[in-house]
């Protein structure tokens, strides 16, 4: 679902004006908004596609089919789980947006815990609740076109995404790691000068690496970066920089459930003494 | 004083002193003669390369530790300027910039407009004087120039840099535990005999400076500063503290028939213990002050209409670096890492005619894991190879010397 | 008045120099394949335009980037020609634009086919050209050098593999050649109710192609890794020496003048030292998985 995987359908830009749809999963709306954040740009993208379904801007809907799905949020509930069937029936092209529809978000915490007991302590008739034990990334429940990271994403890498589709060509949306952007930017690596542990070598580039501009370390919230080695950086950092308190939740973060991120920060949580991270 | 010509009519080789705070008028002279002065200053615990204005923004009195993965700025007893050696900077920022724009097209009508004449032309545009340049920096610069400006095809944003480029070279006085510079016949002085191509060099004594001629350019900017002969004592001092570089140096590549042994052992064991370490973030090749991979891609405005094709740095530890239709060549961190260290030590004498590593320890220090390329070539020499392993040709020995070395 | 820069220097200085042309001729090859002729929007650099068989240029177009393509031939109005496999952006780009495109080009880069060694042998040599699918395009000119002088060789043989008889490329045109003294056979993977050819692997021509002499034959191939691995192990089993045997490699070419780094293969820059090589040159790094 990266640029190098997507279909023949990519090339072939519908000829009329294309019909974008945005829909809202098991998220903070976080990722919409930075559509509309666009501004400028916004106004001449709605040159160029017809939005027929945005609720964050407008609670005029139309019916499908559409040309673009951006599907931001995860999938949580019964309910989520038909309504992504429908979206993907009715799409030609479906980008799943953020790290909530990419890899669970943050709310994919739950997957550690016990969904019967959060619910039970939350609600007071917990049986009124429909919802699924995990939040789960939209590829797990249909097929997704091109998978846009961040959390938040970044409103160029979102344009750029459309732009390829209305174009025709592959989105440039590199799976590099942050520590490209760092040091084109030449900026000071705070992991080896300071010995902050930074998630930057295994975190996926599109945020420009605003955190290490400002001396801190990337907390990977663009998920883990293409063959990312999570288990390499996580055994140098707890031997020189971190421990498993540390390094956990860091790993167990917007991203918590991506597969790279999920499978160290587990390993790292069994080596830790408690079993548990704090 | 002013400087008196040696009878050849050439100034170069001559050695002079200053006072340090005539480095102040240096850098006065070289900014009133338009040079942009780049060179060493602290950012953020850090020696970075930056504009520099004058000479209070030099980093006096600091020195630096250096491991695989570490880097420690500190303060030093004493109050020299140079006594570190190298951060994360190389002046490969200044010529060959991380992002430049090499050519645009605009749209008129039905038709392209293309223009490749993008970069500033102007009389002081992109003019640098780079103060501080350490003797494996000289080498690593004379790497790039083989890649950009020696080919049949010349960069021209290279070049233009390159031509307009003063350099004053620095002699280590000290040498980082990362330094291999002795291994790879690169430093850690300058010298006219390594054909190092600079225009002033400075060795920092604790009263002064010795300053020596290495071009006409540079005789003609010294000869603005109050100079005298150094006497025999500085001269003294300034070996002794050269001496004192070398001895400090532990790190060693062992660079014999190191071309055939790398080409011998593309299969090697190694190879896997290493990828599994690497984390293949780019972070050594983006330090590296010889590395030169780049891509070009499109810059559009919204419109579609006025577009830049833009080159960056790129990394060949890049998973979609060597991406064709069908898939991608190195897929995994083993035949990445491998491509890395393997052009750097090997293929570059193929291409090049010289090593592609000067030594500098860059790699070593940045790379957030610390892999150390002096321990993976020591393990690839002294463990045979597990698997198969590749012939190839024997090569003719001469080829294989270290960078800086005059070539008959 | 200054006097006017050589293309040649002028693109030697500035390797970025992108020439504009315009698509004036379109043919259809397979169902993703197509043949393009671009036309020099400037007349004299039409006319100094020059270039060598198994030359490549960078194709571009604005806002997808560059792709090196093969060039195919020259046509007489000093158009050049290009044989394309619609696959990726600029590709798809140039497909969609079609007759009328107006697009840059960068050119002509890299090692071409050794025709000059070739044609000034004491003995005269046969020739085998083995091409796989859309390999033949930038065997093509090569060919048509080759036929232009044909009385320089003992035989010219083209040995042609393609997916099904529709994949097989130049179908106008390969009668042609064949009139003029090129001895063509062809195979497909897949054949269809109308093929009477052969069927199966392009190194079973080789093995029936009846050579006198290998010690003077020179096998020139281009097509998939694969293809090229086997047909330069057939070609040296019939005892055809492997400095005899030429071959054009694929990486992913970005600048085109070998400084950019992506197109390596072991100590080759595929976009100078290649694209054709001798195959000594390159055969241990083909053995490398992953290089």
């Amino acid at each position: 679902m990266n640029a190098y995987s997507v279909k023949k359908d990519w090339f072939e830009p519908p000829r009329y004006k294309p019909r974008l749809a945005v829909f809202k999963f098991a998220s903070c709306d976080g990722c919409q908004l930075q559509l509309l954040s666009c501004e400028d740009e916004l106004l001449e993208l709605a040159d160029k596609v017809e939005v027929v379904h945005f609720l964050e801007a407008t609670s005029h809907i139309e019916p499908g089919p559409y040309d673009i799905a951006l599907v931001e949020g995860s999938i949580t509930t019964h309910h989520d789980q038909h309504r992504i069937y429908e979206v993907r029936a009715q799409s030609k092209v479906l980008i799943a947006i953020g790290a909530c529809a990419t890899a669970g978000g943050i709310q994919a915490l739950r997957n550690w815990g016990d969904h019967t007991e959060f619910l039970r302590a939350v609600y007071a008739k917990p049986d009124v609740i429909d919802s699924l034990s995990t939040s789960t990334a939209i590829a797990d429940h249909v097929d997704v076109d091109f998978e846009l990271r961040g959390c938040p994403i970044n409103r160029y890498q979102l344009l750029e995404v459309v732009i390829s589709f209305l174009a025709g060509r592959r989105p440039r949306i590199p799976q590099h790691s942050v520590c490209m952007e760092c040091k084109r930017q030449l900026m000071v690596c705070t992991a080896v000068a300071h010995g902050t542990p930074c998630l930057g070598p295994i975190t996926h580039a599109g945020c420009g690496a605003i955190c290490p501009r400002f001396g801190r370390g990337c907390y990977g919230c663009f998920g883990p970066a293409g063959q990312a080695n999570c288990d390499s950086l996580a055994d140098n950092y707890l031997a020189t920089r971190s421990n498993t308190q540390t390094l956990v939740p860091l790993l167990r973060n917007f991203n918590a459930a991506a597969d790279e991120f999920r499978e160290t920060g587990d390993r790292v949580d069994e080596q830790s003494d408690s079993g548990v991270a704090k | 004083m002013t400087l008196k010509k040696v009878t050849d009519g050439t100034h170069c080789g001559k050695t002079f002193f200053i006072d340090k705070l005539e480095l102040e008028h240096l850098i006065a002279h070289l900014t009133s003669s338009g040079y942009t002065v780049v060179g060493p200053k602290v950012e953020d615990n850090v020696i970075v390369y930056a504009e520099i204005n004058n000479l209070a923004d030099l980093p006096q009195g600091y020195r630096e530790e250096q491991s695989g993965g570490q880097y420690r700025l500190s303060k030093s007893p004493n109050s020299n300027y140079f006594e570190f050696n190298l951060g994360p900077h190389s002046w490969k920022q200044y010529l060959f910039p991380p992002e430049a724009v090499l050519a645009s097209a605009k749209r008129s009508g039905n038709r392209w407009e293309f223009d490749s004449s993008t970069e500033e032309n102007g009389e002081f545009a992109n003019k640098f004087a780079f103060l501080g340049v350490r003797a494996c920096e000289l080498a690593a610069i004379g790497v790039q120039d083989r890649v950009f400006a020696q080919g049949t095809y010349v960069d021209p944003i290279y070049c233009n840099r390159r031509s307009n480029s003063f350099l004053i070279a620095v002699n280590c006085t000290t040498a980082a535990a990362t330094c291999f510079c002795t291994s790879m016949g690169t430093g850690p002085s300058c010298s006219r005999e390594r054909e190092n191509e600079f225009d002033l060099a400075l060795t920092e004594l604790d009263t002064g400076f010795l300053i020596e001629i290495g071009s006409e350019k540079g005789a003609a900017v010294a000869e603005l500063l109050n100079s005298r002969e150094p006497n025999e004592i500085e001269l003294q001092a300034g070996k002794s503290l050269l001496a004192r570089a070398v001895s400090q140096i532990s790190k060693q590549l062992n660079t014999t028939n190191l071309r055939d042994i790398l080409f011998n052992n593309l299969e090697h064991q190694r190879w896997d213990e290493v990828a599994s370490r690497c984390l293949a973030c780019t972070n050594c090749t983006q330090v590296c002050p010889t590395c030169f991979c780049s891509t070009v891609t499109d810059v559009t405005d919204l419109t579609g209409e006025q577009i830049e094709r833009t080159r960056h740095w790129d990394s060949c530890f890049n998973l979609d670096f060597a991406y064709m239709v069908g898939g991608t060549v190195r897929n995994d961190r083993r035949s990445r890492f491998r491509q890395w260290l393997v052009h750097k030590l090997a293929s570059w004498h193929d291409q090049f005619d010289m090593s592609g590593c000067v030594g500098c320890g860059r790699c070593i220090t940045w790379c957030p894991v610390g892999i150390d390329l002096t321990e993976e070539v020591y393990a690839i020499r002294n463990t045979p190879p597990s698997k198969r392993s590749l012939p190839v040709q024997s090569s003719d020995q001469s080829k294989v010397c270290a960078v800086g070395k005059v070539r008959s | 008045m200054r006097p006017r820069e050589s293309l040649r220097n002028r693109q030697v200085n500035d390797p970025w120099h992108i020439l504009p042309v315009q698509i004036v001729r379109t043919i259809a090859e397979t169902t993703d394949v197509v043949t393009f002729e671009f036309a020099f929007d400037d007349p004299t650099v039409a006319q100094e335009y020059h270039f060598s068989p198994g030359q490549f240029n960078m194709l571009y177009v604005p806002g997808y980037g560059e792709a090196a393509i093969s060039i195919a031939g020259k046509t007489p109005r000093n158009g050049v020609l290009h044989t394309i496999r619609i696959v990726g952006d600029v590709t798809h780009a140039i497909a969609r634009g079609g007759l009328g495109m107006h697009l840059g080009l960068r050119g002509p880069f890299g090692n071409p086919w050794p025709v000059e060694s070739l044609c000034s042998r004491v003995k005269k040599p046969s020739i085998v050209v083995i091409a796989g699918g859309v390999g033949l395009a930038p065997l093509r000119d090569l060919i048509l050098t080759l036929i232009d002088r044909r009385k320089d060789f003992a035989s010219i043989h083209l040995l042609l593999g393609a997916r099904t008889p529709s994949d097989i490329l130049y179908r106008y045109e390969i009668d042609d050649w064949e009139l003029a003294g090129l001895d063509v056979h062809t195979t497909v993977d897949r054949s269809n109710s109308r093929w009477r050819g052969n069927v199966g692997v392009v190194t079973l021509l080789l093995e029936r192609l009846s050579l006198p002499e290998c010690e003077s034959t020179f096998v020139l191939t281009c097509g998939p890794e694969v293809m090229m691995r086997y047909a330069t192990k057939t070609s040296m089993e019939r005892g055809i020496p492997d400095s005899n045997i030429w071959l054009a490699l694929e990486r992913n070419m970005n600048c085109g003048i070998g400084i950019c780094g992506h197109c390596q293969l072991g100590p080759q820059f595929l976009c100078k030292d290649g694209p054709v090589f001798p195959f000594a040159n390159v055969r241990d790094w083909l053995r490398v998985q992953d290089l």
